[in-house]
């Protein structure tokens, strides 16, 4: 975007100092995203997070040109101006609803991709990255609450006020902003994240929940789960597979960020803080520890890619070998000197028995020369097969289609 | 003190602040500016920020808080109604090519050296780069009034002022509140030609 450098800056990752969420923690007080990065490496040094510009690039100058597809597929703008468009949720009669991070708005997008219209349809709340829909309800995740609009296709010029659903959330910033989604079992799936980079939080932490629409009926499904911002549901087995994000400052490399599947039972811990993609264990918490004892990713996604929304492809409209595979959005690295990998879509492609059995390339070209021209976030299918993709760098929307 | 003050100038000033939507030239409203932030960019107002030398992606983020209400309880946000996208931009270069404040004079030479200490602990040079003078949206702290600094450091520490991004907050979290007046002495009395 103009006048925006993909320069690096600070971020929230963790939060250190909040005395009964964390064990003590080694190490000197330096924010806590960094940590642990390596005190004597100049290249390390220059390493900090991106924040995506609050204005939205111009339609005309987004970098459709740099996308690239595999054959036979096309991209074109859904919607654009919508500032930090992050999380996505599609409504019954067709509405795309977008949640943000930074801006505290959630939008509203009807029409076609040629003359998508774009309304707020919330403002002024707290990092509503969250969105999920169910019988005509918007639901909204703020960093410690979950809000709920009724009839929202309705009243889309006349917003209600919100009911609170569910509020039994820490406040903590650093992974605090939330990915939401509804099951097959018709319960709200909420993660909570790890308060920090690194570290060994109080158990409401690093986990993720279910609740009954209602907002009763909490349940723990699966613990051990650093930060995700993306899941979905298998639409044979109905398991839940879930992105994870890595700890940083171990190395450029190491660990990758996670594919995770969950069958729900409560009972299965991810690894975090003392096992890290399945067969690293942490260099702090890992001592005495055996990454056997945790459950093991289904397929790794790169180091530091910052894995987010994750979407089955249930349409037709693409090639039969997409069907029940799995579009992962990637947002891309902040801490990696070389950003060779992320800033794009790929697609993890299982076998008849679950397996993955290749993480591909799908949308890319949006990460060049150590440089965003944009970020995806999150993932949704159109009724009509096509493929949304949600970019919070620029403020935008791409539709992919197939046209053989 | 700071609401008398807010209010003082308020009263001045809100005769210079347009209704939402009326279009005022880029010289009517750097007048207005002005009227707080020095007609160099550089504040004599208590609490109040020297603009001049700020990186133009930092104004431009905190114009659009201010412009959608996103940065609470300060007197800016009646200021930044109306303006476009374009204005938000135009406003920031306007400032960020000013000549930036030069150091504060005369530092205490203990808390100059306390200040300097909590800021290397604590890595602010990562971000603010090594000389403060910031870059993208992370804000120049150099030449910056020693006031403004520490009413920031303390928002950010309590959390009254959220940020935009929410790492302010995580970095001021282990710092004790005490040892804001040091580090923003120190930040503002910066003399990257000094010893």
């Amino acid at each position: 975007m103009q006048g925006f450098q993909t320069v690096l800056l600070a971020s929230a990752i963790g939060m250190l100092g909040i005395p009964n969420a964390l064990a003590q923690q080694g190490g000197g007080e330096r924010p806590s995203w960094a940590l642990e990065r390596p005190e004597q490496s100049p290249a390390a040094e220059q390493l900090a997070p991106v924040s995506p510009p609050p204005i939205p690039t111009a339609r005309e100058e987004l970098p459709l040109d740099a996308i690239t597809l595999p054959e036979g597929f096309e991209v074109e703008v859904f919607a654009s101006g919508l500032a930090n468009a992050r999380s996505l949720a599609l409504g019954e009669d067709g509405t795309v609803f977008v949640g943000t991070r930074l801006v505290g708005r959630v939008y509203a997008v009807t029409g076609d991709n040629g003359e998508a219209e774009v309304s707020t349809i919330a403002e002024g709340l707290h990092r509503p990255n969250g969105v999920a829909y169910k019988d005509g309800a918007l639901y909204v995740a703020e960093v410690s609450r979950v809000l709920r609009y009724d009839d929202i296709q309705n009243r889309l010029d006349d917003p209600p006020e919100p009911a609170v659903v569910y509020d039994d959330l820490p406040k903590d910033e650093p992974h605090g902003w939330k990915f939401i989604a509804i099951g097959p079992d018709d319960k709200l799936y909420v993660p909570i994240g790890a308060p920090c980079n690194i570290c060994e939080p109080t158990e409401e932490y690093a986990q993720i929940r279910r609740v009954n629409l209602d907002g009763s009926g909490a349940e723990v499904i699966a613990r051990g789960v650093r930060n995700t911002v993306g899941f979905d549901w298998h639409p044979e087995t109905g398991e839940l597979w879930f992105t994870e994000n890595g700890r940083d400052w171990l190395s450029e490399s190491i660990p990758e960020d996670e594919l995770n599947r969950a069958t729900g039972s409560g009972e299965e811990h991810f690894g975090y803080p003392y096992c890290h993609q399945g067969d690293v264990l942490d260099d702090q918490f890992g001592w005495g520890r055996d990454c056997a004892d945790y459950k093991a990713p289904e397929a790794l996604l790169g180091p530091h890619t910052a894995a987010l929304g994750a979407e089955f492809y249930e349409g037709t409209m693409f090639p039969e070998e997409y069907r029940n595979q799995l579009f992962i959005a990637r947002h891309g690295p902040w801490n990696r000197t070389t950003k060779d990998e992320g800033g794009d879509v790929v697609v993890a492609k299982l076998d008849d028995q679950g397996k993955v059995v290749a993480v591909e390339p799908f949308m890319t070209g949006l990460l060049q020369n150590n440089e965003y021209l944009g970020r995806p976030v999150d993932l949704e299918v159109l009724p009509d097969g096509s493929l949304l993709v949600s970019d919070d760098f620029n403020g935008a929307i791409y539709r992919v289609t197939y046209g053989g | 003190m700071i609401r008398s003050v807010y209010s003082a100038v308020a009263a001045l000033t809100l005769l210079a602040v347009p209704a939402s939507g009326a279009t005022q030239s880029l010289a009517e409203r750097l007048e207005t500016c002005a009227g707080c932030h020095g007609v160099d960019g550089r504040s004599t107002l208590p609490e109040t920020p020297s603009l001049a030398g700020q990186p133009a992606d930092y104004l431009t983020v905190q114009l659009f808080l201010f412009r959608e209400k996103l940065r609470p309880g300060t007197a800016m946000t009646p200021f930044a109604q109306g303006l476009s996208d374009a204005e938000l931009q135009q406003l920031s270069e306007h400032f960020a090519a000013l000549e930036p404040a030069p150091p504060a004079s005369d530092p205490d030479p203990q808390a100059y050296a306390r200040g300097a200490a909590i800021a290397s602990e604590h890595r602010c040079g990562s971000c603010h780069v090594g000389d403060f003078s910031g870059q993208g949206q992370v804000p120049r702290l150099a030449g910056q009034r020693e006031d403004y600094l520490a009413k920031a450091l303390r928002e950010y520490e309590s959390g009254d002022r959220p940020g935009y991004d929410p790492v302010m907050a995580e970095v001021m979290a282990p710092i004790p509140v005490e040892e804001i007046p040091d580090l923003a002495h120190f930040l503002a009395h910066f003399d990257p030609d000094a010893d």
